[in-house]
């Protein structure tokens, strides 16, 4: 009824042709993302899960002492939100790819860019950032010193922000394969190499009372770059999993 | 090949929209198809026929610039494609073999995404049949649903002028389908342009076919024979 | 016009008949030099006054490990020049340069564990070099196993090649990371003998391996790069025509 109204409307009829397709600004791509991570919940509870029942394998596996689990915790924290950071990212374009709406993201005007930084916010957001907020308590169980818990948080936030962004670029590579998990982990974990190493770095030179600002600096300018660089080769490998 | 309807387009061209000259593309070192020649006019509607794997996704995808290994020109307005990809993305709208509606988002909120305003949204899910479902997650709706959503795109007061659409009437009921064919119409008739590809037929007016069999390398099938022999 | 060179270039079949006539002056070449350097470097070079003759394995590692570096740039830069002017051969040479520096940062590796066992009393240490090399080495499988995963292989070619660059980008920041991290954890007193020190009559063997070593990658990168060559192009007119003419060995 409404249809036939909107038909015999001459104004729609004129204008018609000639509208063009207006880009989504950054805001409704963030929100679009946030919702659709916020009504996925599983995938926001899963690493977190995933990162605590891991870490509280650790002492079981290699004793309980609590010296020798105060000298791994920083490490061993780091490691597994690592390895959370990953798991979780095969599915960052994946839904998107199956229903075809990366298709129609490659197709608009503006760049690819924002659309990859979008989402990679919204995946730090609902992964990096929880993990970090938890690390101080997973510290607490492997008797981490209390000096680490600040650093451990702040280098985890900047560091898992880097990691979803060098992440993004082996999710995009691997979208258009069937089963990428274990391909993915290969070729993003040396990627990752820096961040782990200057991440623990900060946790143990607060331990050791030196001070982590060159770390926490280092762990920025990393940051930096990767925001800058990853989004591009990460909608250029976008293009190259949709011509697949 | 096909008739130019109302021009006004004021281009160096005048009239022509997608036009596509001595095409050949190949997947896996197989020619699918090859020398194809289309012009699409302002106004004019295209459908694309062929079997199964005879290449008309391919030639779609080509044709939007998603896949990039092809020889000869393909042209939007007389301009020649990598050129005139943005100027053609900026008046596409495509709907593909995958509809492009999120399963996450309602209707509506994958309508708005597209840019489409609240109540402009609410009529085009009404004219596709989906009144009363437009909060509703679309991951709980059928395939026909989904479908219907995305083609909700081609309701909205203000589309792009080329439409490049895979297969729209597939999964569509009777009444659909004749809704579906009466909106390409009109859209052809507010000087706008339809390349489809379908099983079925279509009644639109003023339509053109061209079949990708008769673009089939003479050259590829004694290659094969010879490979079999 | 100019440019006619660079897209002759690009054509595998051009490649490939040029190529062939390369091919054993290349491979005589870079055995000599190996086999000079290797007799130099094993049996007239002077012993080191530390390490005895378990330094003489220098003569591999060194030569090895320098190309496991420049081989994932080579590999690199073939990504990158296929990725923008689209050259099919490009790619090819790029697929061909990954397993054979992946091979030869496993040498690198290996005779670093060997000659770590006298030296630190351990095969595998976690120094600097080697970690950074290990690293290096994960960046190979990587690009090989990203290459391997795709049913078309354009999309293959693509993707590796952007991975690759990837890598590029981060490997001089995961050396600077890696020996970063070595110093933080371990005192610098297991570093390897720097070429800069070295004795000059150490050195030229080594230099005559190195040389060496770069002509016979340069050897295996174009019999790998024919045989894929071949493989891709086997539809055409005129591999069936090399297939099916007998080779002259045979005839005779």
């Amino acid at each position: 009824m409404r249809v036939d109204s909107l038909a015999s409307s001459p104004g729609a009829a004129e204008s018609g042709a000639t509208g063009s397709v207006r880009p989504p600004g950054f805001y409704t791509l963030f929100r679009t993302e946030f919702i659709l991570a916020v009504r996925r919940r599983s995938d926001i509870v899963n690493p977190l899960l995933f990162f605590v029942t891991v870490l509280a394998m650790m002492p079981l596996g290699i004793g309980p002492d609590p010296e020798m689990l105060a000298r791994m915790a920083g490490g061993l924290i780091w490691v597994m939100a690592l390895l959370a950071t990953l798991l979780s990212q095969e599915s960052l374009f994946r839904g998107d790819y199956e229903d075809g709406s990366l298709e129609q993201l490659a197709l608009q005007t503006q760049p690819l860019y924002f659309s990859v930084l979008a989402k990679v916010l919204v995946h730090w957001l609902v992964t990096g950032l929880p993990l970090a907020v938890l690390s101080p308590l997973l510290g607490m169980m492997l008797n981490l010193g209390e000096a680490g818990y600040w650093p451990l948080f702040m280098s985890l936030a900047l560091g898992t922000a880097s990691l979803s962004l060098i992440g993004a670029v082996g999710a995009a590579l691997t979208v258009a394969l069937r089963r990428p998990g274990l391909l993915l982990a290969l070729i993003i974990m040396p990627l990752y190499v820096p961040v782990l190493i200057f991440g623990t770095g900060a946790v143990q030179a607060a331990l050791d009372g030196y001070g982590y600002g060159p770390q926490m600096a280092i762990l920025g300018a990393i940051l930096a770059a990767a925001a800058a660089l990853a989004p591009l080769a990460a909608a250029g490998a976008i293009r190259i999993s949709l011509e697949n | 090949m096909v008739s130019a309807q109302s021009g006004t387009a004021t281009d160096s061209a005048p009239g022509l929209a997608l036009s596509a000259r001595g095409l050949t593309c190949e997947r896996d070192g197989r020619i699918l198809f090859e020398g194809l020649e289309f012009a699409l006019s302002v106004g004019a509607a295209l459908q694309i026929e062929g079997a199964n794997g005879a290449g008309k996704s391919t030639l779609i995808r080509t044709l939007i610039g998603t896949a990039s290994d092809y020889q000869g020109h393909i042209l939007w307005r007389g301009v020649p494609l990598p050129k005139s990809l943005p100027s053609l993305r900026e008046s596409l709208l495509y709907i593909g073999h995958n509809a492009g509606v999120r399963r996450g988002l309602t209707p509506l909120e994958n309508l708005a995404w597209y840019g489409a305003s609240h109540t402009d949204a609410l009529v085009a899910l009404d004219a596709v049949g989906l009144y009363g479902f437009e909060d509703v997650l679309c991951q709980q709706l059928s395939a026909g649903q989904t479908r219907r959503v995305a083609l909700a795109r081609l309701y909205l007061p203000e589309t792009p002028s080329l439409w490049i659409l895979d297969e729209p009437l597939a999964a569509l009921d009777v009444a659909g389908v004749a809704s579906l064919e009466t909106q390409m119409t009109r859209h052809l008739q507010r000087g706008g342009s339809v390349l489809l590809t379908s099983h079925q037929p279509v009644t639109i007016a003023p339509l053109a076919k061209i079949n990708l069999a008769d673009f089939q390398a003479s050259a590829h099938d004694s290659l094969e024979h010879s490979y079999a022999g | 016009m100019s440019w006619q060179w660079f897209h002759r270039l690009g054509s595998p079949r051009w490649f490939y008949q040029k190529t062939s006539g390369w091919l054993p002056w290349l491979g005589a070449a870079s055995l000599l030099l190996l086999a000079v350097g290797m007799a130099w470097g094993l049996g007239f070079a002077p012993q080191d006054s530390k390490q005895g003759n378990s330094y003489r394995i220098i003569y591999i590692h060194v030569p090895a490990a320098f190309l496991a570096l420049a081989g994932y740039y080579i590999m690199a830069i073939c990504g990158a020049v296929g990725l923008i002017w689209k050259m099919k051969l490009s790619f090819v040479v790029m697929r061909a340069a990954a397993p054979i520096g992946a091979a030869l940062t496993f040498i690198a590796l290996f005779t670093g564990a060997v000659w770590g066992k006298p030296t630190w009393g351990a095969y595998w240490v976690w120094d600097a070099r080697i970690t950074s090399m290990l690293i290096l080495f994960f960046l190979y499988l990587g690009v090989m196993a990203l290459s391997g995963a795709f049913a078309r292989e354009q999309s293959g070619d693509k993707a590796s090649a952007l991975l690759a660059l990837v890598g590029t980008v981060n490997i001089p920041i995961i050396y600077k990371s890696v020996d970063w991290w070595f110093t933080l954890h371990q005192p610098a007193t297991l570093k390897l003998t720097q070429a800069s020190t070295i004795d000059p009559s150490m050195f030229y063997p080594l230099i005559t391996m190195i040389a060496g070593f770069y002509l016979f990658y340069a050897w295996v990168l174009i019999l790998h790069t024919r045989s894929l060559v071949l493989q891709r192009e086997w539809r055409t007119q005129w591999v069936r025509e090399l297939l099916e003419k007998p080779a002259p060995a045979a005839r005779a």
